[in-house]
């Protein structure tokens, strides 16, 4: 028997549904073998870590405490890696929406009428990643510095500089030596709905739609597309390049800052530390299992918060780290790289005796 | 099973041809299916030391097929292999180099940051941890004289020119011992001038008991380096003929099945206003070098201006600088009469310019999308296909029916990714798409680069439409014969300068030759 590639006559659109789906379970399966190295039953801890994420109300509100965060965060990513701009700098872009959206409500608070308070708050975070993000987009449009070098260094700047805010100048007085600022007064608190679980939720899905639809149907999308995918041949169609670049790379940071102001005035009402749990990376691992699908980034950033949540759950329940949930997520990004593999190419067998190989087989012209 | 055609080989000849020793390849009742297509059907291929075959076609025809079949990269469904007449399975490409088989692609295989040595021996399955270059350097200079292949060893490839990059991929293959070499299209990309070279290197390889196989469609290469030429159509092999036994006409009837005009019908152009106008423009390269040298032009509506040249004497800069995709250092710019120098690629397009550039896959089309929204990236900007910012799918793909009906695109669907399509049939879709949004001015730049002879008639046949629907039409081609049919005006371009210009009815590939090479009238 032998094992071949062979490339597809036409790109295969069920691949792209079901590379997701095998590489979870690709993941469970890996982890599962990691499980017995802990002499721990995995069927019975994957059974626990679904309960602590779905298995009752509460749970369920954290679930969406954690998805909201991924969802705009993962959209974010998304749009960015649509035009193979690598911005792996969202950690960063959400960390410093809530430096800024901190900011807006410590210090400007008094002097806002409270209707306009929280809005304020929120813009304040949106640009503030926005602009962290156009750092890198700037400079790689004009100069052509490597945008994955540049965004993930950008990371280490806004969380050392917002550590030093709040260890240093906008330590609250009274903490009582927390590392954390002061609380946002009430009018900059972004409501909840259910448990933990606040409206930060609702921007994140009713963005899922839009972006979807700018994607699909805009003429903006459309330029986005041809750029994406052969700037070189959107230069030939007068597409202004560095313009659409730039633009988009600010509205993928504008909805990292977004996850970062809804953080702080959703969850924290104040900037402290563990602001994030690495939304910003997980997300990279939500925009390629979504294949890049804004609507299937809501799917996807709601089982990736079961992962997190429900790892939680197995520490307290079963006694195993609760990096558990972050060791599935890794697992289900390696699967899934390979399996894109599938959408252009198919595995064929063959019989035959004489020898054991598999091939590339490449189809030219 | 459709008869196949079998002339020109008596028997007397093909048993003379047949003996065992000098076979090299024999290919027997190959077939090959791809989904919804017949690549191969039941194809037998002999050839001998010392040979040369021509593997003529349409696009689509089934060359690459069966020559991906021979190299390894496809296996056939149905069919025997035999090399020096043993019959052998090929896996692999690793097994075809085995058996002495290789293969020069059209888009060459080496890598820009190394010398030519080093490309040479990369991925020789035997070659020391610390190579000794000395010695390479020494058997590869050999092979060099040997074979009329020079090169310096010792420059990088990114130096070199098309030409010598292709020396670079056949020294390869002769560095390896191959003696069946497959060439796809070995002059699409190289100058008369080089051509010309790689002629005599094909003989020397003859002389030195190789064979060779070629795939093209150009008739004029058939002639001059063939022994024997085999035509495929639709998968089938309907002619396998000695060279001295066919002519041109009778080969090309055989390969699209029809009857061929040479000659185009044209009518006098009738030339109107002035278009165009290139005033003193100077403009430097890539590599910061003048390009274009005080270059002066113009072409009235209802005429096509053609620019003949060997390539890298202007000609991509020119149509980068009228496209606005380049920066004009001094001169100016005027269509409709309106200066456009140096404004951005939008603003020239919106006046009417459209432009089918000279690298289709990079520059014209993006493989990714569907073919309908390849179709649509001049026209989507306004309405109808956009309403207040928001696409109209419904019309994009109705518009992209009727431009696919049209100029005949073959396409599953006008929802198929581009880059599953044809090389011609993706020069189509650029040329359907910019035809259609072309109001003034259409720059085409070697249109018919890499078509079969059907396409190619159908490209001269647009822009001579489009010339008499009353739009100026700037072509730049390499194709002396498309020039003097199609082009009303000849300028020639050499070294950035027109060195001539003359009209199509006095011109003839001697005097254009005479001009390209720089010497002035």
């Amino acid at each position: 028997m032998v094992l071949y590639f062979e490339k597809r006559k036409a790109l295969s659109k069920r691949v792209l549904v079901i590379v997701p789906i095998v590489s979870f379970l690709i993941s469970l399966i890996l982890t599962g073998i990691l499980l017995l190295f802990f002499h721990t039953d995995p069927i019975a801890t994957y059974r626990a870590m679904f309960k602590g994420a779905f298995g009752n109300f509460h749970a369920l509100t954290e679930t969406l405490v954690k998805a909201t965060p991924l969802m705009l965060t993962g959209l974010g990513v998304a749009l960015a890696f649509k035009l193979k701009f690598w911005n792996i700098g969202a950690e960063g872009q959400l960390t410093l929406g809530g430096v800024a959206s901190a900011w807006m409500a410590l210090f400007l608070g008094r002097s806002i009428p409270s209707p306009f308070l929280l809005p304020a708050v929120i813009l304040a975070g949106v640009i503030a990643g926005a602009l962290w993000a156009g750092v890198p987009a700037l400079l790689k449009a004009s100069l052509k510095v490597d945008e994955t070098l540049t965004t993930l260094m950008l990371n280490y700047v806004a969380i050392l500089f917002s550590e030093h805010l709040y260890y240093g100048p906008w330590r609250d007085p009274k903490g009582y030596g927390f590392p954390g600022t002061a609380p946002f007064p009430p009018a900059a608190w972004l409501p909840r709905f259910a448990g933990r679980a606040h409206i930060g939720l609702f921007f994140a899905l009713f963005l899922a739609l839009l972006l979807w639809f700018l994607l699909k149907r805009s003429r903006w999308g459309f330029e986005l597309g041809i750029l994406g995918n052969n700037p070189e041949a959107a230069r030939h169609q007068g597409i202004p390049v560095a313009r659409d670049l730039i633009l988009a790379v600010l509205f993928s940071g504008a909805l990292c800052g977004l996850a970062g102001a809804c953080e702080v005035t959703g969850i924290s009402r104040r900037l402290q530390q563990g602001l994030s749990l690495g939304y910003g990376y997980s997300a990279i691992i939500v925009a390629w299992m979504a294949q890049l699908n804004p609507l299937a980034t809501v799917f996807v950033s709601i089982l990736l918060a079961g992962l997190l949540v429900g790892g939680d759950q197995v520490q307290m329940t079963m006694g195993l780290p609760s990096s558990m949930g972050l060791v599935l997520q890794g697992m289900i990004l390696f699967p899934l790289l390979a399996g894109n593999l599938f959408s252009e190419y198919r595995l064929r067998f063959r019989r035959d005796s004489s020898r054991l190989i598999s091939f590339w087989r490449r189809e030219r012209g | 099973m459709p008869p196949v055609f079998k002339e020109g080989k008596d028997d007397k000849m093909e048993s003379d041809c047949r003996n065992s020793s000098a076979t090299l390849v024999d290919l027997k009742g190959i077939t090959k299916a791809f989904p919804g297509v017949l690549a191969n059907n039941n194809i037998d291929l002999h050839l001998s030391r010392g040979e040369v075959v021509a593997l003529l076609g349409e696009n689509g025809a089934g060359k690459s097929s069966l020559m991906n079949i021979l190299c390894g990269l496809y296996r056939p469904d149905s069919g025997e292999i035999h090399i020096r007449g043993e019959k052998v399975e090929i896996n692999s490409p690793r097994d075809a180099a085995n058996l002495g088989i290789g293969m020069v692609h059209q888009n060459f295989m080496l890598v820009e940051t190394m010398t030519v040595a080093e490309n040479i021996v990369l991925g020789l399955s035997d070659l020391p941890f610390l190579p000794d270059f000395k010695e390479i350097k020494n058997r590869i200079k050999e092979l060099s004289s040997l074979y009329n292949l020079y090169v310096n060893v010792d420059d990088y490839i990114w130096q070199l020119s098309v030409g010598e990059q292709q020396k670079v991929e056949i020294l390869k293959l002769l560095y390896r011992d191959v003696d069946i070499l497959i060439l796809d299209e070995p002059t699409a990309v190289l100058t008369p001038q080089e051509s010309q070279d790689l002629n005599k290197v094909i003989k020397r390889l003859k002389q030195g008991g190789k064979g060779a196989i070629f795939i093209t469609h150009k008739m004029d290469e058939v002639f001059s380096f063939a022994d024997r030429v085999m035509v495929l159509r639709r998968g089938e092999l309907v002619a396998d003929k000695v060279i001295s036994g066919t002519n041109p006409k009778d080969l090309a009837n055989l390969m699209v099945g029809r009857e061929i005009l040479f000659r185009l019908e044209k009518k006098n152009a009738s030339p109107g206003k002035e278009i165009l106008k290139l005033c003193e423009v100077s403009c430097l390269d890539n590599r910061g070098l003048p390009a274009l040298r005080s270059l002066s032009l113009n072409i009235r509506s209802g005429e096509i201006l053609g620019i003949a040249g060997v390539a890298g004497n202007g000609q991509t800069e020119l149509a980068e600088v009228i496209t606005g995709l380049r920066r004009i250092k001094s001169g100016s710019l005027l269509i409709n009469s309106l200066d456009i120098s140096n404004c951005q690629p939008l603003t020239i397009i919106k006046s009417g310019v459209s432009h089918i550039p000279e690298d289709r896959i990079s520059q014209g089309v993006v493989g990714d999308l569907s073919v309908a929204h390849n179709l649509a990236m001049k026209t989507y900007r306004d309405k109808p296909l956009t309403l207040a910012g928001i696409l109209n799918p419904s019309r994009i793909l109705e518009r992209a029916r009727v431009l696919i009906e049209s100029f005949k695109i073959k396409t599953p669907s006008p929802l198929t990714r581009v880059k599953f399509l044809s090389g011609g049939n993706i020069q189509k879709t650029i040329l359907a798409r910019e035809i259609d949004s072309c109001k003034s001015l259409l720059i085409a730049a070697y249109p018919s680069r890499g078509l079969d002879v059907g396409a190619t008639e159908g490209v001269r046949k647009e822009l001579l439409s489009q010339r008499d629907q009353g739009k100026a039409v700037l072509l730049i081609s390499e194709d002396l014969e498309e020039l003097i049919s199609v082009a009303d005006r000849i300028a020639v371009l050499f070294n950035g300068e027109i060195v001539g210009e003359i009209p199509s009815s006095e011109a003839s590939v001697e005097r254009l030759g005479l001009l390209m090479t720089g010497v002035r009238e």
